[in-house]
């Protein structure tokens, strides 16, 4: 096997991750950084200008506070999740979060404006933009911001970190991480840091996606983020929270096109196949939301409960498919016309809009569209729940257990949530921002870049405070990158193995050589692991002690065989890690989803041995845990919920 | 498929000072093939069809097939990408044709500026203002509990 050199990076702040809140992060440590003399690196595994979940583009801001105040926000984020939610750290991004979007606007990015140069909303959170180009745009703005640094900012792209390093002789304090470059020339890299900032996003393919032929890579979140933010973090041991809280979107069936333009903009209404509106018969006297109270009685309904009334009607009554009535909603709008003219102008306008939402953010939907003839003007389209996936900064609320602000507290919620640097984990300058920080749903792309800021600032000031270097254990690092390295050797050493001695006269495709199993099929079996037995779509999204526990099981004989995993290459040697990253997650999450004995989020899964809310046990707690990766063990905590700010109104999305 | 490289136009960007569709990939699918040069997507099923090296490839030399398990064929969706816009053709199955022309940036390639336009501020390590507080509010300043 070739020899991997090793390039040493040195740095006071090290940023991992380039999307969204590692963008944020960039802009504003730059900063501060110049201002104190600190040295900022920044490593993403792929290229800033298109990396992360707003690769392709956004349609839309969905974090736009405006004139509301961050305690309106702070009622639906809360309502949304069904009472779980860290005040403290939603209203810190609440405050800041308009000021990101103008910055936004003065980048470049294109915010739709009315005539009176007031930004179109398409609810009362979210602003429309033309958003082909909205990562492009703040990755330009991070790169400009870090070339003020001159020799103390540098980007480093193409270089997937896959392990933190810890101080020698603190294991509670963060000294760096470790990389690989996937691009020539290949090298090991060695982070050496006083604060590391996990933004590495969230999680897909931990579950079984629905396609899996040669869409595999459609699913709604995009393939290339592999649950690093917590696999990194919970190997370091950070206390991580909320892991069983994951997000189910409901979208147009197999592209996963946006449906918000098409519920909130053009206020269309989704039916069962007989025509039942399951929303209104939910909502109604006696209906299934009232078993869901107070979160069922009050508007908006929560993300999951609307997921709850489609799944009840499409398993459990075989009402399915749900259709999305988006010629209906295009008739009604064109009817308020005032003539016949005016209405033709008003449909070829809307229908730009539609598409835009797609070719902005979902170009797929819009092939699929073509591709089957459906012209949204002349009938239905079928939306359907997907697989669940781990996204903290959107309506699930997985992620690192981390510090709040100091002032946005009580002395209660203080004692619990402050320990000194904004967005600091329990480890000694590890800090995270967006789907690395839990139970601080609904930031998305704009509250994202929001908390990389807050975050970023935090570690400068943590960085001059504890200005001393941690140090790094060098014999540790030649083991971390013999493990590295070890599914390409495993693959150098027995890729020959057909003509030895043992199986002579055997002949296979190299997929099956008894030694190994390919990093494609790592993850499946994590995939068919958690689908069919921690409430997966194939599982109709049910789960109990009885099934969490065979998982349990089987993953333990996935983690058992890591290292029969072989890699070709360096670009399967990446996959490794992804995968190894996945495994984490998918462990944490099923031990969390054992831990909270109750269903709290149904639509978004169900335990079949606890089918209710259990207010008394678990209402006013976050279910945290806590990996030892020297012993392989789990501790699970309960922390408190302290809800110090009373909702007096919960304010909606219109 | 779903990216797919058309080699009569693809010169593996010999001219370029970086192969752009490698360069672009999220998830590192593209790869030059050296003897060819000539540019492939190397993991089909783990493409998002983002678009993003078809959108990059100066040579316009990546087209989409849909993903086959769910994709009947025959539609094209093909991106036109300039300096302040983007214009989409949209072929249907049934050979109808739709175009649209949507703006991407408001400000000229490579000059976003850090503080957004609004300057620095007076925050200090020590307090809740970002770098570009209040002014990027556009309030006088921060919020916090009891106002
Ligand atoms: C399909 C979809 C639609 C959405 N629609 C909207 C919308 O309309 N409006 C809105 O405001 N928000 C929307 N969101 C939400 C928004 O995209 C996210 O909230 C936001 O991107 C989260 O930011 P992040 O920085 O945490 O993660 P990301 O932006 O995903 O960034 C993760 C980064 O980490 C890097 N990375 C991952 N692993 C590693 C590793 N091991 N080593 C180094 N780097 C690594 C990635 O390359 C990437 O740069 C949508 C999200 C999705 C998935
Ligand atoms: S960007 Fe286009 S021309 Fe360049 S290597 Fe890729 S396909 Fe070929
Ligand atoms: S469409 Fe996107 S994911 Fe697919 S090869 Fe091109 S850049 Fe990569």
């Amino acid at each position: 096997m070739q020899d991997f050199a090793t390039k040493e990076v040195t740095t006071d702040l090290l940023i991992i991750g380039g999307g969204m809140a590692a963008t944020g992060a960039g802009v504003e440590a730059a900063y501060w950084a110049k201002k104190n003399g600190q040295k900022v690196v920044l490593v993403d595994k792929a290229a800033l200008d298109r990396s992360g979940a707003v690769a392709m583009g956004l349609s839309a801001i969905n974090q736009y506070v405006g004139e509301n105040s961050p305690v309106d926000y702070l009622s639906y984020v809360q309502q949304d999740l069904m009472g779980l939610c860290r005040q403290d750290l939603v209203m810190d991004i609440a405050r800041h979060v308009n000021g990101s979007v103008h910055m936004f606007e003065g980048f470049g990015l294109p915010i739709w404006k009315d005539p009176d140069g007031q930004y179109v909303h398409e609810g009362r959170w979210q602003l429309m933009i033309n958003g082909e180009s909205y990562k492009l745009i703040l990755a330009e703005a991070a790169k400009n911001a870090m070339a003020t640094l001159d020799d103390d900012g540098e980007i480093v792209e193409r270089v997937f970190v896959h392990e933190l390093l810890l101080d020698k002789n603190d294991k509670n304090r963060v000294a760096g991480a470790i990389g690989f470059n996937v691009r020539e020339p290949y090298e090991f890299y060695v982070f050496k840091a006083k604060a590391v900032l996990v933004a590495a996003g969230g999680a897909v393919h931990v579950f079984r996606p629905r396609s899996t032929g040669e869409g595999l890579g459609r699913a709604w979140y995009p393939p290339w983020n592999s649950g690093s933010s917590s696999a990194l973090m919970q190997e370091a041991g950070a206390e991580m929270t909320s892991q069983e809280v994951i997000f189910i979107p409901a979208r147009y069936k197999d592209g996963y096109g946006p449906v918000g333009a098409w519920f909130l903009l053009f206020k269309a209404t989704a039916t069962t196949a007989s025509g039942v509106n399951y929303m209104g018969e939910g909502l109604a006297e006696g209906g299934e939301l009232h078993n869901w109270l107070p979160y069922g009685a009050v508007k908006p309904i929560p993300t999951c409960l609307r997921n709850h009334l489609m799944m009840q009607r499409v398993y459990m009554e075989g009402d399915g498919p749900i259709l999305m009535h988006t010629d209906k909603a295009i008739e009604k709008i064109a009817s308020e016309a005032p003539d016949e003219k005016a209405k033709k102008r008003k449909i070829k306008e809307l229908e730009a809009e539609a598409w835009e939402d797609f070719l902005d953010m979902t170009i797929s939907q819009a092939m699929l569209w073509a591709s089957k003839n459906v012209y949204p003007e002349k009938g239905p389209s079928e939306i359907i729940p997907s697989e669940p996936y781990f996204i903290g900064s959107h309506s699930g609320a997985s992620g690192a257990w981390c510090s709040g602000p100091e002032d946005l507290q009580d002395d209660t919620s203080k004692a619990e949530y402050f320990w000194g640097y904004n967005r600091m984990s329990t480890v000694k300058g590890l800090f995270a921002a967006g789907d690395g920080v839990g139970d601080s749903s609904h930031k998305f792309s704009s509250g994202s870049f929001t908390e990389g800021r807050i975050a970023a600032k935090a570690a400068i000031k943590y960085c001059m405070e504890n200005a001393d270097m941690p140090e790094v254990d060098q014999a540790k690092i030649d083991e971390l990158k013999a493990k590295t390295y070890a599914p390409m050797k495993l693959y150098e050493d027995t890729k020959d193995y057909a003509v030895g001695d043992l199986h002579k006269g055997y002949t296979y495709s190299e997929e099956i050589n008894p030694n190994w199993i390919d990093p494609k099929m790592l993850m499946f079996r994590i995939q068919k692991i958690m689908d069919e037995y921690a409430a997966g779509w194939g599982a109709q999204y049910t789960c109990s002690a009885t099934t969490l526990n065979i998982a349990l099981d089987l993953l333990k004989y996935v983690r058992e065989d890591l290292d029969k995993v072989a890699a070709r290459d360096i670009h399967e040697l990446m996959r490794y890690w992804e995968n190894n990253h996945r495994l984490l997650i998918a462990e944490a999450h099923v031990r969390h989803k054992l831990f909270r004995e109750e269903t709290r989020w149904p639509g978004y899964y169900y335990r079949a041995d606890f089918k209710k809310m259990d207010e008394g046990n678990w209402g006013d707690v976050f279910a945290n845990s806590k990996y030892d990766a020297e012993t392989n063990e789990w501790e699970m905590i309960k922390r408190p919920i302290i809800r110090f700010v009373k909702i007096e109104k919960v304010v909606g999305m219109v | 498929m779903p990216s797919f490289v058309i080699t009569d136009k693809c010169d593996g960007c010999k001219g370029q000072d970086r192969t752009a569709c490698l360069y672009i990939c999220p998830n590192d699918l593209m790869v030059l093939d050296q003897e060819r040069m000539k540019a492939y997507n190397q993991e089909p099923s783990m493409c998002w069809e983002c678009y993003n090296c078809v959108k990059i490839c100066p040579q316009q030399a990546i087209d989409m097939r849909g993903y086959a398990d769910f994709m009947p064929l025959g539609a094209s969706v093909v991106p036109l990408r300039g300096t302040e816009d983007i214009m989409w053709t949209v072929k249907f199955r049934d050979g109808s044709v739709k175009r649209f022309k949507f703006p991407i940036r408001t400000t000229p390639e490579g000059s976003a500026p850090p503080d957004g336009g609004f300057g620095f501020g007076s925050a200090t390590l020590d307090d809740q203002l970002l770098a570009t507080e209040p002014a990027s509010l556009r309030t006088d300043k921060v919020w916090t509990l009891g106002d």
